[in-house]
């Protein structure tokens, strides 16, 4: 009696796909082993109602090294004098800083102030955040309307306008400087109709206009961008129950739009103040402050008095960076008041 | 269900061999049969780090005497970190000086600031008498008191301030340049001339560096004093330093000066090279140092020179001045620093260096022998041989200010709220009152 083998199974074929899953699964699988092995442990320890600090403990640390740290310390140096870095060897001075720039025959006049580059900068800021916010907001609100629409070509100006955003503020900066500048495309653009060429950085008011302008350029997009996903969170049956009633497209935009977008608003408006207060890199690379103390902001003033001068003067600017932070608490805190009251009304 | 009990153990021991292989350490690949070994550095090797700025080609020449250096010292090992002269000397070394983060060696020009960051080299040096020899009067310039003896490094060059002219444009506009026909041009007559050039050439008359340092040579023979009768630092009633302020102020709104330069940098040093050397320029006030520069990116483009410094009341002098190669006190390796340093200072590696850079020595030994300059450029070869005639007719005023510990205070107060003047934000009185409560303010903060 012949028995018969049992033909051999053929191979099984492994495509590659099938191995770099394995692969990746082996990976993932290991991984979270590595990570159960430690957090089980943990959870046994400290119960799983507490797992959540656990959890946030990293963020915390981050947190509290790299921002409160700091701010406590920054804090700390505007009570110290002298020229040294660490606060080991800075004499405590007390309130000197602050008297020193709280100096002032008049706070109206800058010149009456012994630290009248402080005052000539805090007035500059004053001045940039009515007429850049003011003005970006607008803008982005005006494009945000006009991008929600069906429009031709929507998404290629949804895209050219976020563009900017994606440029270092740096980059922005000397783009600008190429074309505003005496040489300038805009001045070759000038000669070229025969008019005068215009040195636009020697002329305060110039710089001034061109510093908020280029600035809102730059961070429009971005703004725009937040208010259109406002925008298209209301829901579009609101606006047909208000055509039904019989609301034309202003009062809608009134009575509809206007309402539902106001916390994004408000959203925009916090932002774009913090942002605007704290303005450098961009102004310090296209006028440098100038003409004189033209384009001069809190944060260049700051900056300055602690790094680039010969005699750093640490305690100084940090107690100007201790009043524009009160400053800028206080505005926060009464934008979100006016927000908390528009939305209980 | 098998095989992932099979997968899982597997992928951990795969997982941590992965992570061990990437720490352990990588062996030195061998060289191949016949291949010599490559010339690798000796593991011992010390590095050091050198902070340096260029004006010019000087660090080029440096890295080329360091490689020879290197060469015949393979335990040594030096980088050149080269970094703006703005941001990254005046700027950011301080700040690094100050943490104690600083480099082995750093190339500055506000030596009397800095001087606390910098290691007396004088221990270990086989000949410190060859320095004090050869350097001892810019050596006063580093120390942190003004009867120190500290050895912290050497001039690599010794600069005096002074204008340059676009003589082609003086000969286009058919105007005499005025030094050919004088020794003694004031600054009033050189403006006129400048103006006139200007006029007819369609360019800017006159520039000069957003500077205190660069302003302070013609204040001085303007008559300014700059100090009190007690050597501290006085600009109010200084009837020089207002007349000089005045002509500034008076060129600024006259279209003399070109505008850009100071009214339109903002709060920074800001030099007036690029206008010069694309002839926009008539006249141009710098100093020595840019003649490698122009020799460089001028060339033979255009007839240009220094011309000596204008006069007035006060005498015709322009402001000493350099660049120093300077230890600094937190290296790890003070010995092998002060190697590199000796090895640089070497008479023959000195005037090497000075003669393929083209900058007027600070090495006394050299300056009275002559540096035969590598250049065949007429335009360089005289306006050196102006600069060396300048030197010899600098005021003790401005020896005195350049050796002032706190002279970049007073430098900065003036430039500053000079150009508040110039746009209009205070006048010449208030910005003379605010300069002397910044100096005032800045040396009560240094001396805390």
């Amino acid at each position: 009696m012949t028995t018969r083998s049992q033909p051999a199974l053929p191979p099984e074929r492994l495509t590659l796909g099938a191995f770099l899953g394995r692969i990746f699964f082996s990976i993932y699988s290991g991984l979270m082993t590595a990570v159960e092995l430690v957090i089980d442990p943990i959870q046994r320890v400290i119960g799983v109602n507490r797992m959540a600090y656990f959890f946030v403990l990293p963020n915390l640390l981050i947190f509290g090294i790299f921002v409160l740290f700091p701010m406590v310390l920054n804090i700390y140096y505007s009570f110290t004098g002298g020229v040294n870095l660490f606060p080991q060897n800075r004499p405590f001075v007390g309130l000197a800083n602050f008297q020193q720039i709280f100096s002032c025959a008049n706070f109206l006049d800058p010149n009456s102030c012994r630290e009248d580059r402080f005052w000539r900068g805090l007035y500059n800021t004053a001045f940039y955040v009515v007429f850049q916010v003011g003005g970006m907001v607008a803008f982005s609100m005006l494009t945000a309307v006009v991008l929600n629409r069906s429009i031709l070509g929507r998404g290629f100006f949804r895209s050219v306008f976020f563009y900017p955003v994606l440029l270092s503020p740096v980059v922005v900066a000397m783009i600008w400087k190429w074309i505003l500048q005496r040489d300038g495309l805009i001045n070759a653009m000038l000669v070229s109709l025969g008019m005068e060429r215009i040195v636009f950085f020697l002329h305060a008011n110039w710089a001034v206009f061109w510093v908020i302008f280029i600035s809102i350029w730059a961070q429009m997009g971005f703004y725009t961008l937040i208010l259109l996903a406002g925008l298209q969170s209301i829901p579009r049956e609101l606006y047909e129950a208000a055509e039904m009633d019989g609301a034309h497209r202003l009062q809608s935009f009134r009575h509809i739009t206007l309402p539902l977008w106001a916390p994004t608003l408000l959203v925009v408006l916090v932002l774009s103040v913090i942002r605007a207060v704290q303005v450098f890199d961009q102004v310090w690379v296209l006028t440098g402050g100038g003409p004189g103390t033209a384009t001069l902001y809190v944060v260049q003033y700051i900056y300055e008095t602690a790094f680039a001068n010969q005699i750093q003067q640490f305690g100084l600017a940090s107690a100007a960076s201790v009043i524009l932070g009160v400053i800028l608490l206080i505005l926060t805190l009464f934008q979100l008041r006016i927000g908390r009251q528009s939305d209980i009304a | 269900m098998a095989r992932s009990h099979v997968f899982m153990p597997m992928s951990i021991l795969l997982i941590l061999a992965l992570v061990l292989g990437a720490c352990a350490p990588v062996p030195a690949s061998p060289a191949a049969p016949g291949e010599a070994p490559a010339a690798a550095a000796p593991v011992s090797a010390v590095e050091l780090r050198i902070t340096w700025y260029d004006d010019g080609n000087e660090g080029a020449v440096l890295r080329d005497l360091l490689d020879r250096f290197e060469a015949a010292n393979p335990d040594i090992r030096v980088i050149i970190d080269t970094v703006p002269y703005a941001s990254g000397i005046l700027e950011t070394l301080p700040i690094q000086l100050e943490a104690g983060q600083g480099p082995d060696m750093a190339r500055v020009t506000q030596l009397g600031v800095l001087s606390k960051y910098m290691l007396d080299l004088r221990p270990y040096l086989s000949n410190p008498a060859y320095w004090e020899e050869n350097f001892g009067p810019f050596l006063k310039w580093m120390q942190t008191s003004p009867d120190g003896n500290a050895i912290p490094g050497f001039m690599t060059q010794l600069t005096v301030t002074g204008p340059f002219i676009n003589r082609t444009l003086f000969e286009q506009a058919g105007v005499a340049v005025p030094s050919d026909s004088s020794d003694q041009v004031t600054w009033q007559e050189w403006a006129a001339a400048a103006r006139q050039v200007a006029d007819a050439t369609g360019t800017f008359a006159l520039a000069m560096d957003r500077s205190g340092h660069r302003l302070a040579g013609p204040a001085i023979s303007m008559g300014a004093k700059y100090f009190n009768e007690e050597g501290y630092p006085s600009l109010v009633g200084d009837e020089g330093f207002k007349a000089m302020a005045q002509l500034m102020v008076d060129w600024h709104a006259d279209g003399t000066m070109i505008p850009e330069v100071w009214i339109g940098s903002g709060g920074s040093y800001q030099a007036a090279n690029e206008p010069f050397i694309n002839g926009q320029l008539v006249m141009y006030m710098s100093g020595s140092w840019q003649v490698g520069q122009f020799a460089e990116k001028i060339g033979d483009a255009f007839d240009w020179e220094a011309v000596p410094n204008p006069c007035g009341p006060g005498g015709c002098t322009g402001m000493p001045g350099g660049a120093a190669l300077v230890a600094i006190n937190t290296t790890k390796h003070p010995e092998a620093v002060a190697r590199v340093m000796e090895y640089l200072t070497d008479e023959e590696v000195m005037s090497e260096f000075y003669a393929r850079t083209l900058f007027i020595p600070g090495h006394l030994g050299l300056a009275a022998k002559g540096v035969d300059f590598q250049t065949d450029l007429p335009q360089a070869k005289k306006s050196l041989e102006v600069f060396a005639a300048e030197v010899g007719k600098l005021a003790p005023l401005a020896y005195d200010l350049q050796a002032y510990k706190y002279n970049t205070i007073l430098f900065n107060a003036t430039r500053d709220r000079l150009t508040q003047v110039f746009t209009g934000e205070l006048t010449l009185d208030e910005a003379i009152q605010k300069m002397q409560e910044d100096i005032d303010a800045g040396i009560a903060a240094a001396q805390k």
